[in-house]
Order: C-alpha cells, then structure tokens, then sequence
C-alpha cells in the first residue's frame, strides 16, 4: 500500500519562539525540529508496510529551503522518499491557501492512505486534515487512536468528547492519528546513512499548477491584525524542590486555606 | 452582518458550547440565525430562540444521524451560499472543527480557530486568538466573506434572552465522498467512575506519573484532600485511567477550588479543561513544561517523592 504522510516542520519546544512584530509571522530563525505530532503519523505508516511487507511510505512537507532536515530526518526514521513543497509564494499561506498545496502534491501521489500527526505544533491548529479531505474529495477521519486497514476500509477508534466512537473509511482516505496511537521510534544510525541515498524531490507552486492567487498571503481570506498581551494572571510562584516542597506546597495551601 | 451560527446536538440536547457561541454572536447584532443537522433534531431547532436565533435551519435526515463531518459540510456550504451569511460562527469541538475546516475549502473561505473572543469593530468581525501556548494573543481577521471562525471550546456560556425562532426545513443533498466514512460504534456517555465535575479538589496525574499504578499516589492524595483525581488525554487514551476522569478539550471541563496537576505536561488540550480552576499547584520535573506557564504553585522536582510526602503531612495535621 501507498501511504502518503504529511509533515512539518516547527520550532523545538525548548526553544523561545516568538511572533516577529514586523510580519506577524511566526519567527522561525530559531531551532526546529520535525512537529513531534507527525512522528506518530510517520510511525503508523512505516508500520502499515511492515506489516505489509511491501508498499511505500511518502513523507510530503510544504516548507522553507532551511526545513529540508525535518524531512530528511523522516528519511532517516523510515520514509521511503520525501517530496517537499517549498515555494516563495506559499509564505503566508493560511489554512485554506495551505491545504490547496499539500492537497496537489498529494494527489500527484495517488496514495492509498494519507496520515497527518492530530495538530500542527506551533499553531495549536487541529483543522488542516479536513480540509485537505474536501479538496481530494476524499473521506476523513480525525482523532485515530487506533488504525486497522483491511478489506479495503479503515477502521479508526476515535475519541470525541463523549468517548470512543469507531469509525470506517472506504480508501482511499485521509486519517488523523492521536499521539496515543504509537510510540514513535527514533532514526538509527543505518537509517540516518541510508537517508541521503533516499529520492528527494523539491516541487514548486508552478510544478504543481498552483496559481498565484490560491497560495500564500494573496491566496488567503483570513489576516493577523496585531499583536496583544494575554490577560494578566494573579502572582504565580516557582519554586525547585530542595526535599521540602511537600512541606512549602502545604504551607502555600494552608495560607489560602485550602486546607 | 448576517450570521449564521453552527449548533451541535448530542443525545437528544443542543449542545452548550454551541449555544454559549449564539448567545454571544445575538449580543453582537440582530440578525443571527442557526443551523442543527441531524437525525431528529427538528424538534430540538425552536430551542435556538431563546438563546438569540431569530431564525432556525434543520437539516433533519437519516443520512446525518452518525456525528461524521463530510455530510454536515454539504448542509452547512450550501446553505451558506444560498442564504448569503457573510459570517459563520462555530463552537469547537471534535465535530465541529472538522465541519468547519471543510466548509472553509469547499467555500475558498478564510477560518480563524480558536478564539477566545471576538467583537465588531468600526464594523468588521475581530477575532481573539492565543498563540504559542498561550504566551501571546494575536488579533485576526478576515479579507472578506463569509468569515469562518471556531471559538475555543467553553469560552462562552449559553444565556436565554431571545424569544421565538422561525423554523425552516432544509434538504440534505449529500456528496457521494461524503458518504465514504460510517459510524460502527457510536461513544455514549459513561456514567460510572467518579463524578470530577462537582469535586472540590482534583488531584489530576499525567504521562509524567511513568506507570498506570503510580495513580494509587494520587489516589491517597486526593483522598487527604477529600478530592477526586482526574486525569489526561494522553495516560487515558493508554488505557491507565477511566475516559470519565479525563480533564480537557474532549474531556471534562472543571473547576474545582484547587487543582493539582502532577506529571502533566500541559498541552493545550489539557488547559483548556481545567484554566478556570481557583488555585492550580502543578509538580514536574521539566522546568520547561508548559503548565509552569498557568500554575499559581510550580514545583519542579519529582512527583514520585513529593506527593507521598505531601499526603503524609496532611494525614499529620489530621
């Protein structure tokens, strides 16, 4: 089976990272990493074709020239070939402008399943699967905390606020996985060599017949205005544990008598 | 500004984030109406009025009856195009976010998601967004219409102030993709296991807690407490705790006079079920972890040591 996997890449949790006021873009000259929710996608694909035995495993990633690591990077964890969508015009895409890319390299694929990880880290946006679903005209299912694949279907167990629901997709299908579904595995040695022999293709907006008012800040309906402060929290304290914090913890309770 | 508002039903009862997102769009102009799609949700649609729809669309058809996106995109695209609503308001939720994510593409239409609030300004629809975890808030808008946006689950709460609705059936005419999804197994509420809603005090334990068992530490600390414990979207979809215990976007949300979150990182996820909490005492051992951003006591060092030792001082104080 052909799984077609859609990456990104995001700045490290570790690292601070800022809205640049000028653009009001995300700043991304910090350090970035590979979004770690797309690990768990990337996991569930290669192990579709292991299970398979046979089948290949296409890690699709719309991005800057200076993300190409995030992708090599699932090379080297156990993608068979990376297709990276990288185009000065796709700068400001928003959702919309976004999913009408991925869904074109997507499609040139023809794959039989396509997996995202459930949220874009640096966003916190958790929306992108469904609308690349109505552009491929495909159906989708979000929020997989299991997949099984046969007789042709999908079949996700998915948790909405009311508990599991089970869900059965004809393929093709795009499905989002929780973090809950694997525990991803790190790139080996072997596979971190065996990377760069790898097929990577760079594909532009033009090779993939994108006109310049779908993509990127001309293409996209929504805008960011400003900058604002978050609303003021009361005092808060931070203290490390010297082997008293149990002690100092209900010293903090019983002033606020909550104990 | 013509609005139209997107309602969720879940067994039989609008639900209360979708209502809280009327009450509030009823608050910002007159001519608001709603949409509830489904399987017998006709007679649920005149409810909308009192919480501010001067006027109801019901899609009331089989073919919805499953909570699945794709089919509800077909209602709502099309009813926003012959209607014309310049703005289309949707509560988040599992549901909803996928309803609205899909009409966004179908229509070409800007979404903004996750808004904690939104007002009219000289006119124009702004929306409020955190971003970065919630270190910044940023201000959004839209080019033109109609303005898609997802409002941050909880955010509003429902107030009756409206009157009478004008009920309109609408015709489901469902995309062949759309039917390509099937529900097997629909998830009902479950009803046994703690109620953490009315709990005084949660005591809540997240993938830092290493091991299912490690709840028993929590378990005594609660009961010191004369609390309840709670626990993540991450250590209950494992299998380690109760569905009916877990705090968050597609959990419970609480608000107990004190919260303690041990082991929990604080994903988004996570915070938004709890944030509105009196005192919040978060204990990890990663000075990084995002809950040390909205905790009133942070405690950096290692649970595993710390609630013991904290459960036998109160036990001490009898």
């Amino acid at each position: 089976m052909k799984v077609a996997v859609l990456v990104k890449e995001v700045p490290e949790t570790s690292a601070r990272t800022r809205i640049d006021p000028g653009t009001l873009r995300l700043d991304r000259s910090g350090s970035s990493a590979l979004n770690p929710f797309d690990a768990h996608a990337l996991e569930e694909a290669i192990r579709i074709r292991e299970a398979d035995g046979e089948g290949e495993v296409v890690a699709i990633m719309m991005g800057p020239s200076g993300a190409a690591d995030s992708l090599r990077k699932a090379l080297a964890i156990g993608a068979d070939r990376a297709v990276h969508v990288v185009d000065d015009a796709l700068a400001g895409s928003d959702l919309v402008a976004s999913a009408r890319a991925l869904a074109k390299a997507v499609a040139r694929e023809e794959p039989e399943l396509v997996l995202l990880g459930q949220q874009g880290g640096d966003s916190d946006g958790a929306v992108l699967w469904s609308a690349l679903a109505e552009l491929l005209q495909l159906p989708v299912v979000s929020q997989a905390a299991s997949l099984e694949l046969a007789g042709g279907k999908a079949k996700a167990k998915r948790q909405t606020e009311y508990g599991y629901d089970v869900i059965e997709a004809t393929l093709p299908c795009v499905v989002a996985v929780s973090d809950a579904i694997n525990e991803p595995r790190y790139p080996s040695l072997k596979g971190i060599m065996g990377a760069k022999k790898k097929p990577y293709d760079t594909v532009s907006a033009g090779d993939l017949g994108l006109s310049a008012d779908e993509i990127g800040e001309a293409g996209s309906q929504t805008v960011v205005l400003a900058l604002a402060d978050p609303p003021a929290r009361g005092d808060s304290v931070k203290i490390e544990d010297e082997g008293d914090a149990a002690d100092k913890i209900l010293a903090y309770l019983a002033e606020r008598k909550l104990v | 500004m013509a609005t139209l508002v997107y309602l969720e039903d879940h067994e039989g009862e609008l639900v209360k984030g979708s209502l809280g997102v009327l009450t509030k769009a009823a608050q910002l102009g007159d001519d608001v109406a709603a949409v509830v799609a489904g399987s017998g949700v006709k007679e649920l649609a005149p409810q909308a009025g009192r919480y501010g729809a001067k006027r109801v669309f019901a899609a009331d058809d089989a073919a919805l009856a499953s909570p699945l996106p794709q089919p509800r995109v077909d209602v709502v695209a099309k009813l926003i195009e012959e209607q014309g609503f310049d703005t289309v308001l949707f509560g988040a939720s599992v549901l909803a976010a996928d309803v609205a994510a899909g009409v966004a593409a179908r229509l070409g239409a800007g979404l903004n998601w996750d808004l904690v609030d939104f007002e009219l300004r000289d006119g124009e629809l702004v929306g409020k967004r955190p971003a970065l975890q919630d270190s910044v808030f940023v201000e959004v808008g839209w080019k033109g219409a109609p303005r898609l946006a997802l409002v941050r689950s909880g955010t509003f709460e429902p107030s009756e102030s409206g009157g009478d609705a004008e009920v309109e059936d609408v015709a489901a005419e469902i995309q062949d993709f759309s039917r390509g999804a099937e529900m097997l197994e629909r998830a009902h509420a479950e009803s046994e296991g703690p109620s953490i809603e009315d709990a005084d005090v949660i005591v809540a334990g997240g993938r830092g807690l290493g091991d299912p068992e490690k709840f028993a530490l929590l378990e005594e600390l609660a009961k010191a407490l004369g609390g309840a414990v709670a626990a993540t979207r991450a250590v209950v979809d494992a299998g380690w705790y109760p569905y009916a215990t877990q705090v968050g976007q597609t959990g419970r949300t609480v608000s107990p006079r004190l919260y303690i979150a041990a082991g929990i990182s604080g994903a988004i996820q996570h915070k938004v079920g709890m944030q509105a909490s009196g005192t919040i005492v978060a204990i990890n051992k990663d000075p990084n972890a995002p809950i040390f951003e909205y905790a009133d006591l942070g405690v950096v060092g290692d649970l595993h040591e710390i609630v013991p030792k904290l459960t036998q001082l109160l036990r001490d104080r009898g």
